[in-house]
Formats: structure tokens, sequence, C-alpha cells
């Protein structure tokens, strides 16, 4: 069987990062462009060298890339399914050509310009635009009851895990200061000032129990990540991050969770990313307590906490007590979202913590943790598929 | 929205396109009945319907008329609206209810007719009938003790 640790992630770039709109008048493509430049020139490589592509979300044009960039060949573009979640999981896809010998330097990315009328948010509840909702059979179950916005259906979740377990809003609180805290040293993170619980509690409430900075931030920008051949990678500027292990799906029964809301008793209160975590442990030979550093995808802070469930760094409900005593922070027992996530950093649908993870293995991260050689990377909660990526330092 | 409703967000952005596997939802709604599609073949409830079974991929289900009540087993309170449109309606309650006559099956809905702040998981409540301008009736639920009157 081909392993996807014969594949590496060998070169990342970005553009810098604009509050939503602020990149504009660039176009989309152009940020795409710099940061698959960027990349390029972090990995060593040449554009020449570029054979393949492996999306996850955004309806990039493979043509427009090869066209602008004069891409000697193709051999490999596909996208996962889904939306947001696959960040991970497109590195997952990029290994897989690249373990299999359909491609050798694969380019994963995601862009983000967030015009005014194209909000997420707002758009999804209109019937026009770049996100419109169309009424259709699936959706009249859930708009006519003003369910639009991603953070109605977070919230419910959310609801039901302070139910069953007494999660706080404290326990959010935590997750939102303590990334909050690790972007003040980062010269490209949009918020850069610290948040007290006074500052968390006077935040509006916005779907309640959700306040707005329990929310990511709207932001602009692109992030390219490079994948290439472990012999290949061995020869290039920087230390490899093997593709450890990675896996895109999720429990069947999650079904069309964050839409209908269906889901069973037992997944309701969870990021739905249980079987996703335990094929990519089990894929890897490894277990939560072998990672040293958490990216974990952070749309809404409470995500974060069952994140933490799902992934097996602590049990089912105790997430809040967990964040409580300190766990997630630096020098915690298990550091998460090190560059500020998506809520404070920047919010470019999970692309940036895929670069995290890259600095991490390196040794070259600005939060580094000491001694990290293995590196979690999530995407989702989302419909089916979620993704988990593990990049490691050593190759076995 | 219709005079005995009040809380629900804005009946502007009502707008169905049923299929004909879920069209006798909205049909029964439009008199007042609410139902859920049962399996023909393994008795299993599904909400809403897609037509195939999840439980024996048959595709045959009947509709079975249900009581109207729910127990809220999730719930939201929308304070800021996301759209212009429903500024004048926040805050409303977005809600996930169970059908304890159709197997606890889960349903989204709007919880209405109360004070907000009052609503708690488990709370027992009852099928409200939201007749909308344009004809769609939407199925909502208010607390039970209310919903005699």
């Amino acid at each position: 069987m081909a392993e996807l640790r014969q594949a590496a992630v060998v070169g990342v770039g970005a553009t810098d990062y604009y509050k939503r709109g602020e990149s504009y008048p660039q176009t989309t493509n152009e940020m795409a462009v710099r940061a698959i430049l960027a990349a390029v020139a972090d990995a060593g490589l040449s554009v020449d060298d570029i054979d393949g592509f492996a999306y996850y979300s955004g309806g990039f044009d493979t043509t427009w890339f090869t066209q602008s960039l004069g891409i000697p060949e193709i051999k490999f573009s596909a996208s996962l399914t889904g939306g947001g979640s696959g960040a991970p999981g497109s590195v997952g896809l990029a290994a897989m050509a690249v373990a299999t010998g359909q491609a050798d330097v694969v380019v994963s990315l995601m862009t983000l310009q967030q015009t005014t009328g194209s909000r997420l948010g707002h758009a999804m509840a209109v019937a026009s635009g770049p996100y419109a909702r169309p009424s259709t059979p699936e959706k009249d179950f859930v708009a006519p009851y003003g369910a639009f916005a991603p953070g109605h259906f977070f919230s419910l979740i959310a609801q039901r895990h302070m139910y069953e377990y007494g999660t706080t809003r404290d326990h959010f609180a935590e997750v939102v200061i303590s990334q909050r805290n690790n972007a003040l040293s980062r010269p490209k993170a949009l918020h850069k000032k610290a948040i007290t619980i006074e500052d968390y509690y006077a935040a509006r409430m916005i779907s309640d129990p959700l306040c707005l900075l329990d929310y990511t931030m709207e932001s602009d920008g692109a992030v390219a990540v490079i994948t290439a051949s472990a012999d290949r990678a061995k020869d290039l500027k920087h230390p490899p991050a093997f593709v450890l292990s990675c896996a895109s799906g999720g429990d069947g029964r999650w079904g069309r969770g964050i839409s209908w809301m269906g889901m069973p008793d037992d997944l309701f209160p969870t990021a739905g990313a249980g079987a996703v975590a335990n094929l990519m442990y089990e894929r890897g030979g490894v277990r939560p307590k072998d990672v040293d550093v958490a990216l974990l995808y952070d749309h809404f802070s409470p995500m974060v906490l069952l994140q933490l469930e799902d992934y097996g760094f602590c049990g089912r409900g105790e997430s809040g007590p967990f964040v409580a005593e300190g766990n997630i922070r630096l020098g915690g027992s298990i550091p998460v979202n090190t560059h500020g996530g998506n809520m404070s950093e920047a919010y470019i649908i999970g692309m940036t913590h895929v670069v995290e993870a890259v600095e991490q293995i390196r040794g070259t991260a600005i939060n580094q943790v000491p001694n990290a050689e293995i590196a979690l990377v999530t995407g989702g909660p989302s419909g089916i598929p979620v993704s988990g990526l593990l990049l490691s330092k050593g190759q076995s | 929205m219709s005079a005995n409703i009040t809380g629900a967000p804005s009946t502007d952005i009502v707008d169905i396109a049923p299929d004909m596997w879920n069209s006798p939802f909205w049909d029964a709604a439009s008199r007042h009945q609410l139902v859920a599609a049962r399996c023909t073949e393994c008795g299993r409830f599904q909400a809403p319907a897609t037509g195939f079974c999840p439980g024996c991929r048959a595709c045959s289900i009947e509709w079975i008329e249900l009581s109207g009540d729910a127990v809220v087993y999730s719930f939201t309170i929308v304070r800021h609206a996301v759209i212009p449109e429903l500024a004048h309606t926040v805050p409303y309650v977005i809600a996930v209810v169970t059908l304890p006559d159709a197997d606890d099956v889960k349903i989204m809905t709007n919880i209405v007719n109360c004070d907000v702040d009052a609503i708690r998981i488990g709370d027992a409540v009852h099928v409200a009938w939201d007749d909308v301008p344009g004809g769609v009736t939407v199925p909502r639920f208010a607390p039970a003790v209310l919903s005699a009157s």
C-alpha cells in the first residue's frame, strides 16, 4: 500500500492578511499566485516543478494558474468535496497523488476575499449573490426558521454540550483568550490586542450562547502549501514535514448535520470528528499523547473544545475543565492554535493552520513548542467530509 | 405571521421549493397537521424525508399524523440579525426539538409565543401553526402550557 509518509510538505507561502474586503482591488487569482510563488520560493523549487493541484473548496481554476504561471505540464488536478473543513484533507489528497506517483510537486491552496455583499453569513440567507441560498427541498426545513448562518447551527451544538456536561461561557472565553495571547507576538496577525474576561463578557451577543468573540473574523488573503515526494524533500531548503497520516470523511450517522441537525444523541454534542480522528491515528500508528501541538479549526470557540474531545486530548464532556486548567496554552499539555488561529491571526478557511503546523515541525514557529515532533491539523466541524492531518519531523 | 404567533423570524424569508418526497409534509402543514415520514418496510421515521430509508434502503414511505407534541433538545436565541430583513424580528429562537410520537426524531423549528430567556432544554412544547403570506404554513412550537389557548 502506498504510504502517505512518502510525501512531505516542503513549502508554505501566504500573502499579507487583510480585514474583510481590504485586499481589493487585488483579484483572488492574483493573491493565489502570489501565495503559490511564495510557497515555491520557500521550498527552494521552481514553478516549472509544479505538476499538480489538490484543492478542497473555493472553485479554483487550474487552467488559469497553468496559463498565468506558465506551468509546463499538469499531471494531477483534483478537489475534495465539501466546504471549508478540508484544508488538512487537501494536503492528504496531495500526498496521495505524490505517494502513488501521479505527480511530484502538488499545490494546495486557499484564497478568501469577502467583499461587501458576499459576506458568508449574509449571503447564505438571500436568494441571489455569490453564496446565495436558492430555495431547495433540503433548505425548506431550515431557512424558514431564520437559520442561515453557520453560527446558528454551531450554537445549537454548543448549547447542548453546556446542558449535558456543564460547559460554561468561561470555557469558551479561555479558548478565545489563549488564542489571542498567541497572536500578540505575530506580525501578520490581524488581532493583536489582548482580550480580558471582562472584554469577553462585554462583547455583543450574536446567536446566544455565542457572542461576537466566539466567532472567527472575516478576512482576506491567500495561502499555498506544496507537497512533494519524501525523496525530493530531503534536498530542499527546509527540513521536510512528513505526512504521517491523513483522513477525510465522517461518521455516516452525522448525516446532514450542520443543516438538518438530526444527529443521534451520542453525536450531537460533538464536533463530529471522532471517526476521522480514529482513522487518522490508526493510519499513523500514533495516539493523541504523541501529538505535540494541535492546530484545531476554530470557526467558533466551542468547536475547539469539542475537537479536543473528539481527537482524544481529554474525555467526552471534559473539555471545559481541561482548558480551564491551562492545558491548551503555550507550555500546557497540548498547546492549541499557537498562531492565533482563525479567530485571532487570520481566517483563510483553515489553511493557516497547515502553515503553522509546518513551521512547528521545522522548529521555526514564532510560538515554537519545544521539540515538536508531531503536529495535528484539523478541519471542521461541518458536513461530511471533515479532515485531520498529522505532520511529523521524522519519516517513521 | 399569523396573529397567534409572536416572536417568529420575519416571514419575508419563507420561500419553499418542495419535491415529491417532502411536499406531503407541507401539504399537511397547510391543513395544520404535523406529519412525519415512516418507512413502510421497516417502520423507521425520517425527518425530513429523502425518499430512501437510511435503515433498510427501501423507497417507500407513509405519512403519519403526529400529536404536535415536542421536546426542546437544543436552542439558540438569535439576538443579532444576519440580514436586514430580520432586524425587526430579533430576538427569535431557533431550536432543535424531538418528536416523541415519531421515535424522538429531531427537526429544526422556532420556539414562539414565550419569553425567550425562559426557554430551557427539556421544555415541553406544542406545534403552533404560522400561516404566512404567500400560502405557506410553517410549523413553529410554543410552550405546551400556553398552546391550548
